[in-house]
């Protein structure tokens, strides 16, 4: 059973990278690009709901981390020419003035520097529980951004970085993506990660089991924020351009209501709704649009924001009804799927 | 050499002093039971030995060790484990996690070679798996391990509550009132069931309980308190004679 899963998985991933190897050739580049950005929205997905749905800490600093790593990418895979044109204000300080390393280096580093970050801003915040928690990270999202806007020679202000290379495409991202998944799938159902599930059960229970609260906390925060990193690289290097008005609250919104559609603790439910999301968000991009619907019985004018109004009723109507989201707790399995095949009773009888 | 050592403990949140010189002394193998009208600051007295509330005056003294104050994790890491008065089970975890969990105590992995699974995390990992299926058998609850916690019956409930807590390796276990909400027949049972662990398991046992015939039964000795102030103490015999605890319990009449 397991070498057959491990095949399976295998399958669907070399179906996966075949489907994008005729998506690259066959899609236009608006298109490819929104694939890109469900692909990205799932490695930001998964790092919120390490964080909020695994671990249960009530975070709203996400685009703080994001920022981190959409920065770190974009200073150390800029050639040094792109740099001078940018930082016409004041000078890039050096090492970052000349230095220029392979994307998944620049990756890595940044996704490290978001973790390190996260320890020094988890340290005490973590202390807190709750909406106070929440409050707290939300805070430091936002002095985030605030340095950066004012750490002029680091990251040019307000004016932002223009000439990023493009090196973000199908491959990377649904590349990081898959990875992704599969390193978070194998913390939570390691020991770890049945330590992070057990503080979002009971606090006081796990640690009278012997958890330590902060140590674990800790973990799942900087996981979920190295993994913010990484994605927010990937925007960086996709968007060709960023600035600090790009890593507002409403960026981390709008992760929240991947996490919350999908369901919190369900990384199945996170990809789905990553993907559900970002096309909708695309699809429904007309309603934006000022122009006259006719629908027979009623017309109305797209108004600019409209999109965000059926967003939210979309998110009242899943809060009301689907209280845990799309798949809840639950995940995608191959027993489940031989299960509902077969229509046999396995021994086992896993809901997994 | 006594297992747990308590030295005057006193709690008292502001003016009020919910426990006063609490004195206790827990040997190898000894079941002893704390008894008290409700509110007399039992649990208060269980929760200064695992550090929920650190004493404001006195001494614990686990193993030859000084576990005053320490952090909660790190007492359950040397040897005392603890169930609930109002269970608190990973409700949405299966019974198998919630024993898995408990084993997390004594992992010698770190966070990066489980996320990666590394050889040292895997073996590990195959032995918490073995160790959490032969303890769930041994207490008869295999058959349900992939059942979500919150779906079992309540007396079920409060064996894997003990369960989770054996899992940990204890070497004192604190059971806060083990047989609430249970009718004679279940209590019983789990008088039993706290024998047989006990035996198994080489356990020594400190309980806060209700039911009588629990305690009379289990306990070796017996300390009974009133408003945080230890009343009397001694053999089930002794304390069924002892006048402050009839008093206690039932009353004192107007005319003595």
């Amino acid at each position: 059973m397991n070498s057959k899963k491990r095949y399976l998985n295998i399958a669907l991933i070399a179906i996966v990278f075949l489907l994008l190897f005729v998506a690259n050739n066959s899609l236009g580049s608006y298109r490819v690009r929104i694939l890109n950005l469900c692909a990205i929205y799932t490695v930001l997905g998964l790092s919120l709901n390490l964080i909020n749905g695994f671990t249960g800490l009530f975070s709203l600093g996400h685009a703080g981390f994001i920022a981190i790593g959409a920065y770190t990418t974009a200073l150390l895979t800029m050639t040094e020419k792109v740099k001078i044109q940018n930082f016409f204000m004041e000078p890039l300080i050096a090492p970052f003035n000349n230095l220029s390393v392979p994307f998944i280096v620049a990756l890595i580093i940044a996704g490290l520097l978001s973790a390190l970050i996260a320890v020094l801003i988890g340290a005490p915040a973590l202390r807190l529980k709750g909406d106070y928690l929440a409050i707290v990270t939300l805070g430091f999202g936002e002095i985030i951004r605030i340095v950066i806007t004012n750490l002029q020679s680091l990251t040019n202000g307000a004016l932002g970085l223009r000439g990023i290379p493009h090196n973000t495409n199908l491959y990377w991202s649904f590349g990081i993506a898959i990875v992704t998944i599969i390193i978070l799938l194998s913390l939570i159902n390691s020991s770890y990660g049945r330590a992070l599930k057990a503080i979002r059960e009971d606090e006081i229970a796990a640690e009278s089991m012997g958890i330590s609260l902060f140590k674990h906390k800790v973990i799942g925060f900087a996981i979920g924020a190295f993994f913010a990193g990484v994605g927010g690289g990937l925007l960086g290097n996709l968007m060709g351009t960023i600035d600090p008005n790009m890593f507002k609250f409403s960026l981390t919104f709008n992760i929240l209501l991947i996490i919350v559609i999908g369901g919190m603790g369900s990384v199945t439910g996170t990809v789905i709704s990553a993907f559900v999301v970002t096309i909708l968000g695309e699809v429904l991009r007309f309603l934006d649009m000022e122009k006259q619907f006719d629908f027979g019985i009623f017309s109305f004018t797209g108004i600019p924001g409209l999109r965000m109004v059926i967003f939210s009723i979309i998110l009242m109507i899943i809060v009301l009804f689907f209280r845990h989201g799309i798949m809840g707790t639950k995940e995608f399995s191959w027993k489940s799927i031989f299960k509902y095949v077969n229509k046999k009773p396995l021994e086992e009888g896993g809901k997994k | 050499m006594a297992l747990l050592k308590v030295e005057n403990a006193t709690m008292q949140f502001g003016g009020l002093t919910a426990v006063k010189d609490f004195n206790l002394e827990i040997n190898q193998g000894e079941i002893v039971s704390l008894i008290g009208p409700n509110g007399a600051g039992k649990t208060t007295a269980f929760n200064m030995i695992t550090n929920v509330y650190t004493p404001t005056n006195g001494k614990i003294i686990f193993n030859d060790t000084n576990i005053t104050g320490m952090r909660q994790d790190i007492i359950t890491k040397t040897g005392i484990a603890r169930t609930f008065q109002n269970i608190r089970l990973f409700k949405d975890l299966s019974v198998l996690d919630n024993v898995l969990i408990a084993n997390h105590v004594h992992i010698k992995s770190n966070f990066m070679e489980a996320m990666f699974k590394l050889p040292r995390y895997r073996q590990e990992e195959k032995e918490m798996v073995k160790k959490s299926l032969d303890l769930l058998e041994e207490l008869g609850l295999e058959d349900l391990k992939n059942e979500k916690a919150s779906s079992l019956p309540y007396g079920k409930q409060r064996k894997l509550e003990i369960a989770r807590a054996l899992a940990t390796n204890p070497k004192l276990l604190l059971l806060d009132e083990p047989a609430a909400g249970m009718n004679p027949t279940e209590t019983d049972e789990l008088t039993a069931f706290v024998k047989e662990i006990k035996e198994k398991f080489k356990l020594s046992i400190f309980m806060i309980e209700h039911h009588m015939n629990m305690v009379m039964t289990l306990s070796d000795r017996i300390q009974v308190f009133e408003y945080g102030i230890t009343i009397a103490e001694g053999t089930p015999s002794d304390i069924q004679n002892d006048k402050k605890v009839i008093d206690a319990y039932l009353g004192v009449s107007e005319d003595d």
